[in-house]
C-alpha cells in the first residue's frame, strides 16, 4: 500500500501548557514590541510640545483622560517588566540561575519586582 | 515563517467514546489523539473509560490496557517501560513526558494524550523522527581524536573530567525537550533544538575528545545554536531531570571565551 504523505502536524500551541518561564518569555517579547510602539506616542508628545502652546494644551487634555493614564501606567509597567526579565537574561548569559527548582521562583520574583518598581514610580510622582 | 495555527488537514475532530465495563466503580477517562493514514480523515480524539481497579499504575499501563483489551488499533511506540529507551515520549495533559514513568495518579481527572507537539504524525501517537535523528547525526556524536591512542591502555579520564559528563550522558534522546520548544516549532529546519544541542555539549566537554574547535565552528551559527531564547520549556519538561538550557548557555559561553582568547 502506498504511504499517505499528507501527514498532519501534531497540535502544539493549542495543547501545550506553558510553564511560568515560558509565559514570561513570550510576554518579554510582547512588551518589547509594545514599548517600541509606545515610542511613537512619545515622539508625538514631544512634537506637540515643540508645536507651541496650542498643540501642547491639546495634548495635555488628551493625556489627562483616564484611558490615556491607564495606557501610560501600562507602558511604565511594561518597561519595568521588560527590564527585570532583561536582567534575568543577563544572569542566564553569565551561566547563572539555571537550577530547575529555582526557575519558577525567580520568575515570581521578576513579576513582583516589576510591580514594586511601578508602585515606587507612582509614589514618587 | 512561524505558523501558529494548525493546517487544514491537522485540525482535530471529535471521535468515538468507549464506555467503561459493566460494574466498574473506579473509572478514569483517557482522551487520546488518533490519526489513521489510510482513512483520509482528519485526526480525532477518542475517549476511553478505564476500570482503574484492573489497570497498572503508569500512563503506559493504561495505554497497553486499551490496546490489549479495548481497541487494538491504538498505535504508539514503547519498549523498556522504565524510562531508559525514550520510545514512549508523548504529550500528556499539556506537557511532554515518558508515559512509562508518569503515574496516572499524578494527574487529577481526565488524562489527555497527544503526540509530541509540532511533528509530522505517522499514525496516532507515532511522530516522524527522521529529521530529529538527522540533526543528531549532524553533530557527529562520537569521539574524534588527533593523537594516536595510547599503546597499552584506553584513553583515560580523571574523575573530575568524568564528572563533567553527569547530567549529559543520561539523555535518552526521547525528544520531549526539543518538541516542547517554541523556537524548535517555528525553526526546526535550521535550529538544532535542545536535545541535539545538549548532546553536542556532551562531546564539547568530554576531555578525551580532541575536536572541540571544529565542533564549536559548526555550532557558531545564528540558527543552529542561537535560536535558543532561554524560554526554558526544555528544562521544565525533561523527564530525566536534565538541563538542556544550561548546556546551551555553557556552549554560548565557550564560544564567547574563544573569541576573547
Amino acid at each position: 500500500m502506498a504511504t499517505n504523505t499528507n501527514r498532519p502536524t501534531s497540535p502544539h500551541l493549542q495543547i501545550y501548557k506553558l510553564p511560568l518561564t515560558g509565559i514570561i518569555s513570550i510576554s518579554h517579547r510582547m512588551t518589547g514590541v509594545l514599548l517600541t510602539l509606545g515610542l511613537v506616542l512619545f515622539v508625538l508628545m514631544i512634537s506637540a510640545v515643540a508645536g507651541g502652546s496650542e498643540s501642547y494644551s491639546a495634548m495635555q487634555a488628551m493625556m489627562n483622560t483616564w484611558l490615556a493614564k491607564l495606557v501610560l501606567w501600562g507602558f511604565i509597567y511594561a518597561l519595568f517588566f521588560h527590564l527585570c526579565h532583561g536582567v534575568r537574561h543577563l544572569l542566564w548569559d553569565a551561566g547563572q540561575s539555571f537550577d530547575k527548582e529555582t526557575l519558577n521562583r525567580y520568575a515570581v520574583v521578576e513579576l513582583a519586582s516589576s510591580l514594586l518598581l511601578t508602585l515606587l514610580t507612582w509614589l514618587i510622582f | 515563517m512561524a505558523e501558529f495555527t494548525l493546517p487544514k488537514n491537522s485540525v482535530v475532530t471529535e471521535g468515538k467514546t468507549f464506555p467503561a465495563p459493566q460494574g466498574a466503580s473506579n473509572t478514569r477517562r483517557f482522551e487520546i489523539y488518533r490519526w489513521n493514514p489510510d482513512s483520509g480523515e482528519n485526526p480525532r480524539i477518542d475517549s476511553y473509560l478505564l476500570d482503574m481497579d484492573e489497570c497498572g499504575p503508569m500512563v503506559l499501563d493504561a495505554m497497553l490496557k486499551i490496546k490489549n483489551d479495548i481497541d487494538s488499533t491504538l498505535t504508539f511506540r514503547r519498549s523498556c517501560r522504565e524510562g531508559v529507551c525514550g520510545s514512549c515520549a508523548m504529550n500528556i495533559n499539556g506537557k511532554n513526558t515518558l508515559a512509562c514513568t508518569k503515574a496516572i495518579d499524578s494527574y487529577p481527572g481526565t488524562i489527555k494524550i497527544f503526540p509530541l507537539p509540532h511533528m509530522q504524525v505517522v499514525k496516532d501517537l507515532v511522530p516522524d523522527m527522521t529529521h530529529f535523528y538527522a540533526q543528531y547525526a549532524s553533530i557527529k556524536p562520537w569521539i574524534a581524536t588527533q593523537t594516536p591512542a595510547p599503546a597499552d591502555s584506553e584513553r583515560l579520564q580523571s574523575h573530575e573530567d568524568r564528572a563533567k559528563l553527569d547530567g549529559l550522558y543520561e539523555c535518552v534522546l526521547c525528544a520531549c525537550c526539543s518538541t516542547s520548544c517554541p523556537s524548535y516549532w517555528w525553526n526546526s529546519e535550521r535550529y538544532l533544538g535542545p536535545a541535539v544541542l545538549l548532546q553536542a555539549y556532551r562531546w564539547l566537554v568530554d576531555s578525551r575528545d580532541e575536536n572541540t574547535g571544529a565542533r564549536l565552528d559548526e555550532l557558531e551559527d545564528p540558527f543552529k545554536l542561537y535560536r535558543c531564547h532561554t524560554i526554558m520549556n526544555c528544562t521544565d519538561t525533561c523527564p530525566k531531570g536534565l538541563n538542556p538550557a544550561k548546556a546551551i548557555a555553557e556552549t554560548k559561553q565557550m564560544l564567547v571565551k574563544r573569541q576573547l582568547g
